[in-house]
């Protein structure tokens, strides 16, 4: 019985390793579509670039914008503050990009809490995420 | 029953022995060569982590204090946001104070620690004596250069920092 319980927990980590493992950009979209209660074709390119481009006023004056750190084309590497490399955010450019869920919702949480002083909604993510699909 | 048992048994015994391997000061084997190269101490969230902005700085550069201190305020890191979830942020913090400058660990935590007065907790590397000592030949005006940009910024002229190498022969100031 217990034997049973040990490698039927086994294979239930083993799948959720596979899950985590095979998120895409496609299937990250589709499931922020969902949380935002919209059709994957409701996702819009266009509000993505709008996101990532707009400049805000950050905390200490100077304006903020996605691009600043990962630069106005999303092909091309980045930079942080300090100055170290980040490697292009399109996936065109960079496969690792839009593979790992909770990567992903993490770098959201903190760049969108910087930059808008909030959380990104769910149709914000799929939109940005659309945008940067598409990106070439 | 048995196979549980067994089961925690083999779990059990291979953290034990990967926490040795990995906590174990590593001394001169591992190359804390003359106090400029850091002994290769690491932890998997730590790297994951704490490199993604920055090196991952050496816990033997801040003591303890410093470490407790900075991993309580992620959230508000020098301006930008780097919070963690609760579990790795403890698996992050208990690495950096098993390592830290006051741990006894590494030649290089020692000479930090001279120059400082025990109780105290500065937020940064570069705010330390130790750290403004070594660099006083660096002119003010060579830190805001382009492609360094600030001081936290090593690598620019450590070319060998990832590594944890900080001796003479690996330091080239960038021009411009
Ligand atoms: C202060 C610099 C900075 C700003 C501003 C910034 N980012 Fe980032 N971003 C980073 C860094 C650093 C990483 C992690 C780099 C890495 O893993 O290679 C990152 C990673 C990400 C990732 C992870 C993608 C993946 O799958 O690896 C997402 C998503 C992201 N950023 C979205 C945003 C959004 C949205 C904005 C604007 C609201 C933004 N970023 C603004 C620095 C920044
Ligand atoms: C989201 C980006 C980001 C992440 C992730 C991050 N940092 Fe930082 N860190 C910064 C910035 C920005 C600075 C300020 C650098 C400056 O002033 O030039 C900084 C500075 C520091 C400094 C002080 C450097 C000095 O000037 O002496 C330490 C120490 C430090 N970070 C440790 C950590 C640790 C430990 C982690 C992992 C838990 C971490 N950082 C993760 C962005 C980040
Ligand atoms: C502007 C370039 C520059 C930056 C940025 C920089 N350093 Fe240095 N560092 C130097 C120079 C130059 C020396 C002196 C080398 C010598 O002649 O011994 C030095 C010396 C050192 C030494 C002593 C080496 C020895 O042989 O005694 C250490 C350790 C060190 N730096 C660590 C750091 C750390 C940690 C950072 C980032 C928090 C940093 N440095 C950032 C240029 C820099």
């Amino acid at each position: 019985m217990i034997k049973h319980l040990l490698y039927g927990g086994l294979a239930v980590l083993g799948m959720a390793s596979a899950v985590a493992a095979a998120d895409s950009p496609a299937s990250l979209m589709a499931q922020y579509a969902q949380q935002a209660g919209v059709p994957i074709s409701g996702l819009s390119a266009s509000r993505g670039a709008a996101l990532y481009r707009t400049e805000h006023p950050g905390r200490n004056g100077e304006a903020v914008s996605c691009a600043g750190c990962h630069t106005a084309n999303p092909t091309q590497a980045g930079r942080t503050r300090v100055g170290k490399r980040i490697e292009p955010l399109a996936p065109a450019a960079n496969p690792q990009r839009f593979t790992d869920a909770a990567k992903v919702e993490k770098w959201f949480r903190r760049n969108c809490q910087d930059v808008l002083q909030r959380e990104c909604s769910a149709q914000e993510k799929g939109d940005f995420i659309a945008w940067l699909s598409q990106a070439r | 029953m048995n196979y549980l048992l067994r089961g925690i048994g083999v779990v059990a015994a291979v953290g034990v022995f990967s926490l040795l391997a990995f906590s174990l000061p590593s001394g001169d084997a591992h190359g804390d060569g003359g106090g400029n190269v850091l002994p290769r101490t690491t932890n998997k969230a730590w790297q994951q982590e704490c490199a993604s902005c920055h090196i991952a700085y050496s816990p033997a550069f801040l003591p303890k204090a410093s470490w407790r201190r900075l991993m309580g305020g992620l959230d508000q890191h020098f301006g930008e946001n780097a919070s963690l979830d609760p579990a790795t942020q403890a698996d992050i913090l208990r690495f950096l104070e098993a390592n830290a400058a006051d741990s006894g660990t590494s030649r290089m935590g020692s000479r930090v620690m001279q120059s400082m007065g025990t109780n105290q907790a500065p937020s940064r590397i570069t705010e330390t004596r130790w750290f403004v000592r070594k660099h006083d030949e660096v002119s003010k005006s060579v830190w805001s250069r382009k492609s360094i940009g600030s001081a936290a910024n090593c690598a620019a002229c450590h070319r060998q920092a990832e590594q944890g190498v900080f001796d003479e022969d690996t330091v080239r100031i960038p021009k411009q």
